[in-house]
């Protein structure tokens, strides 16, 4: 099946079965490993990206759907030499260890403090009429979907409210 | 040249204090952390052969039997399928850690539910595993059981330690605790799955995998493949988490080896997440019963500790649940027990902290409810029954430090704020803390290590691996001290069998391990710098790529003079280990708020007060505390298997089912580190910190839910259905 996908900025043409998935086309087709499988089950979260701005599981989202879609995945944020700045702040509040969930992380975080600017409540929110403000318990509700089982989770939120404070 | 050492006699030098550099213990960003933040870490399943076939495992639907038949035809007629392998090689489980040959082999034999007895090989990935599904099997069913509960289990008689009359204490105490506490079956849950990539050259077989400890993993492939461990290499640069799964080969690399050669192609075989709950090791459910008897004082005169865990039939492994009760408290009369049911759920191993995670955890909640019973505080309780020597044998600790925790933690926290139960409540939140003594025990396994000294810096190669645990940077920290180097002058080349064979990831000794052989081929390099000085190495300084003595200062550069110094470390353990009780040590604190209308169980902030010898980054340290604590909160209030009570099946075998913390559940977190050296564990000083964490964490949330709403959860984990006050 054809598709064509705008990612970090290039097109790619791909020509693959019907039921690979976004994730699949990324990883097995496209060379762009750094987004991960944890769970293939929308449970876990290594696999987020950016589809047109938002954050989506790509183990969820067959790579058909996206015919024409710009999709940002952690190589399009920064590379080594020219980290963004969530990406360095994760490596000096050490916010991974073994760094298999790290990407999905830092793209979820990425979308979140869209999220966040754009005035998106969430459960942790305490008045739905003022303006979202960043704070370590609106950053855990939201984050929530992205497992870490190196459990790095306090220096993740660390590392996110440096650069959302 | 190699420098050998066998720690025969506790290092009390310190040598490493005096080294020039001082980079040694800080908290230095991980080495890796620009490629894992960039997504260009590449682990197991991430290279992309050329002509790279994808295998998908098939798995037994019965418990127990014999695979007649395996109808291929409607697989095989299927676009891009290229082959269904059922070798007798394939193996029925993981290799247990440090296993000197593979684990059974001979996929027709069905042990449980949810084995490898088969490979799907096809072109794609979704060619693969849609073909999985159309094999038609027939088995040949036995009757098993599945419920440890059911069989009479093995006593093994090496596993039984009995001293004085432990029924007598009970019943002349003046206050005994008699309380059974039952743990689920656990797993591991690294993020990266199992998977391998295999790719043959001749008679070679170069396998991609995630590989906790590659030198003794590349003998048990070796065995299990039928060829010599020269025909074998491995690569695991990068591993997602290891936490014990991946310490012995799993079906996966087995059944990627087998397939490439079958095929002539590289093959790729990685395990769905369902997959890894039904295949990889599991955490063996326990049944534990304390029993602790005590004097009016509180101190203890009475321990008892008797523990049921499964396995499958053969397996060698049994959870060693009560591994660090004999020395962690003194008591005149003692009873350690250890039952094993041999029942068909998948194979139990090791999991971070074998024993002590569960075992300290559940010994802690005990004690909590003698404190309760003796109307003593319960860190003041510890204090008072903290032995001077290892009860039984007599040897002295090579450091104990439980006390030191405890003071320090209990000050920190503010325990003196704590109420008794029901006491305080904020709206519908009844508040509580709760505390732990944490101890695992120390070892060091026999590891080696290269460094080559050049003009440019210092280079660093062994087979060690880096599982998140930081092995990176503390072995680029350790040259960097010993040789006089900025961190960013030296490199460090781990996960390839081609290098000199480390101990590994596992058993908290891989960084006091693999760093002490880095250590020592620094020793030997220093030895030929100071030749060169004219002086000795205690009178040579190394500091910024200078050498100096007295009023001498050289260039590194100008001492090479172009030449390259080459050195290898190698370390051993020795008699240094049976002198003295080696452990590490610590003490957790947790503040728990439990609603009175729901019984839901918040975790409001964490304490983790620890002494584990020097401390070789802060940081990285303090995310290994971090990560073993949160391990804690799951196993206290979330995590565990559910076995189908028929088959032994892992029902909830998905990250939907089986409930990890996530961001929502860990609240503040903080972790202390004591200043602390322990000669008896080497040059270093060090020690390990990978599963300190872990042990007893739970104990401490536990026994904060009865400080904050008077319930006692015996039955882990404290859903809210136990805590419901």
């Amino acid at each position: 099946m054809q598709t064509e996908l705008f990612i970090n900025g290039r097109v790619h043409r791909l020509d693959a079965d019907a039921r690979v998935t976004l994730l699949d086309a990324l990883r097995h087709h496209l060379g762009l490993t750094g987004t991960k499988k944890g769970c293939d089950h929308g449970q876990c979260g290594a696999c987020t990206v950016l589809v047109d701005g938002r954050r989506v599981n790509a183990c969820l989202t067959l790579a058909c759907m996206c015919d024409g879609a710009e999709i940002t995945t952690i190589e399009g944020l920064g590379e080594p030499g020219a980290l963004s700045p969530l990406q360095s702040a994760f490596i000096a509040h050490d916010g991974f260890q073994c760094g298999y969930c790290t990407p999905g992380q830092i793209c979820s975080a990425t979308a979140m403090m869209d999220e966040i600017a754009a005035g998106w409540p969430s459960h942790a929110t305490e008045d739905l009429n003022a303006p979202v403000r960043p704070s370590p318990e609106e950053i855990r509700e939201r984050m929530s979907g992205n497992l870490c089982r190196c459990a790095c989770y306090p220096n993740i939120v660390d590392a996110i409210m440096e650069v959302q404070g | 040249m190699t420098r050998h050492r066998k720690i025969d006699h506790p290092d009390n030098d310190n040598r490493l204090d005096s080294m020039a550099q001082g980079v040694l213990g800080k908290p230095v960003d991980r080495l890796e952390g620009p490629l894992k933040v960039s997504g260009l870490a590449t682990y197991a399943s991430e290279a992309r052969p050329s002509g790279m076939a994808h295998g998908v495992l098939v798995r037994a639907t019965i418990t127990k039997g014999r695979v007649v038949g395996i109808d291929r035809q409607a697989a095989l007629a299927l676009p891009g399928v290229m082959t269904v392998i059922t070798d007798p090689r394939m193996v029925r489980y993981p290799a247990q850690g440090m296993a000197g040959k593979g684990p059974k082999a001979g996929p027709d034999v069905v042990d449980y539910h949810g084995q490898p007895i088969a490979l799907v090989v096809a072109e794609g990935f979704e060619q693969a595993r849609h073909a999985a599904k159309a094999l038609r099997i027939t088995y040949e069913e036995e009757p098993a059981p599945t419920d440890p509960d059911t069989v009479t289990p093995e006593v093994p008689d090496a596993k039984q330690k009995a001293q004085g009359d432990l029924d007598a204490a009970i019943r002349d105490a003046a206050f005994s605790v008699d309380c059974t506490y039952t743990t689920p079956t656990l797993m591991a849950v690294a993020m990266e799955p199992h998977a391998a990539i295999a790719e043959w050259d001749g008679d070679r077989v170069t396998v991609r995998a995630a590989l906790q400890m590659l030198a003794s993993d590349r003998k048990q492939l070796a065995d299990a493949l039928g060829v010599g461990p020269e025909q074998v290499r491995l690569l695991a640069p990068y591993v997602g988490g290891g936490f014990g799964s991946k310490l012995g080969i799993a079906p996966e690399a087995v059944a990627a080896a087998i397939a490439a050669k079958e095929l002539g192609v590289p093959v790729s075989v990685a395990l769905t997440r369902m997959q890894e709950f039904d295949i990889t090791h599991r955490r063996s459910e326990s049944r534990q019963r304390v029993l602790l008897a005590a004097g009016a004082d509180g101190v203890l005169t009475g321990i008892g500790h008797e523990a049921l865990v499964s396995n499958l039939p053969d397996s060698p492994f049994s959870e060693p649940v009560t591994q660090a009760t004999p020395f962690t408290y003194q008591a005149a009369h003692r009873r350690i027990a250890h039952r094993i049911a041999r029942v068909h759920r998948s194979c139990a191993g090791s999991v971070r902290a074998p024993g002590e995670a569960i075992g300290v955890t559940v010994f802690e909640a005990a004690l909590d409810e003698l404190a309760e019973a003796a109307g003593i505080d319960p860190v003041e309780l510890r204090l008072r029954n903290i032995p001077d020597r290892e009860p039984g044998t007599g040897r002295p600790y090579s450091v104990n430090r439980l006390g030191d925790c405890l003071r320090e933690g209990a000050h920190r926290f503010g325990w003196n704020q704590r109420r008794a139960p029901k006491e305080r409540l904020e709206g519908e939140w009844f508040i509580g803390m709760g505390m732990a003594a944490a101890v695992r025990v120390n070892m060091l396994i026999e590891s080696r290590a290269r460094v080559t000294l050049t003009e440019d810096g210092a280079k660093v190669e062994t087979d060690m691996t880096d599982i998140g645990t930081g092995t990176y940077t503390i072995l680029r920290q350790i040259a960097a001290e010993m040789l006089g180097l900025p961190v960013d002058l030296v490199e460090v080349h781990l996960g390839d069998t081609d290098f000199p064979p480390a101990a590994g990831s596992g058993g908290s000794f891989g960084a006091a391990s693999s760093g002490t052989s880095v250590y020592l081929a620094c020793e030997d390099i220093r030895a030929r710098i100071a030749e060169r000085m004219g002086c000795t190495d205690a009178e040579l300084r190394l500091q910024d790529g200078r050498a100096s003595f007295r009023n001498d200062t050289r260039e590194l550069r100008e001492l090479l003079a172009g030449e390259v110094l080459v050195a290898e470390g190698h370390v051993e353990p020795g008699d240094a280990e049976k002198q003295a009780r080696q452990a590490t040590w610590g003490a957790h604190f947790a503040e728990v708020a439990v609603s009175r209308h729901t019984g839901e169980v918040r975790v409001r902030r964490m304490l983790g007060v620890f002494a584990c010898g020097r401390i070789l980054n802060e940081k990285t340290a303090r995310s290994q505390c971090l990560g073993g604590m949160t391990f804690g909160i799951g196993m206290a209030l979330t995590e565990g298997v559910e076995h189908d009570p028929r088959t032994g099946h892992i029902v909830n075998r998905d990250l939907a089912g089986y409930h990890l913390p996530s961001h929502a559940d860990v609240p503040e977190q903080d972790v202390v580190f004591l200043p602390d050296r322990d000669g008896f564990a080497g040059p270093m000083q060090a020690k390990g910190i990978g599963e300190l964490g872990i042990c007893g964490a739970g104990g401490a949330v536990l026994n904060a839910i009865y400080n904050a709403c008077g319930v006692r959860v015996r039955d882990l984990p404290a859903t809210p259905d136990k805590v419901m006050p």
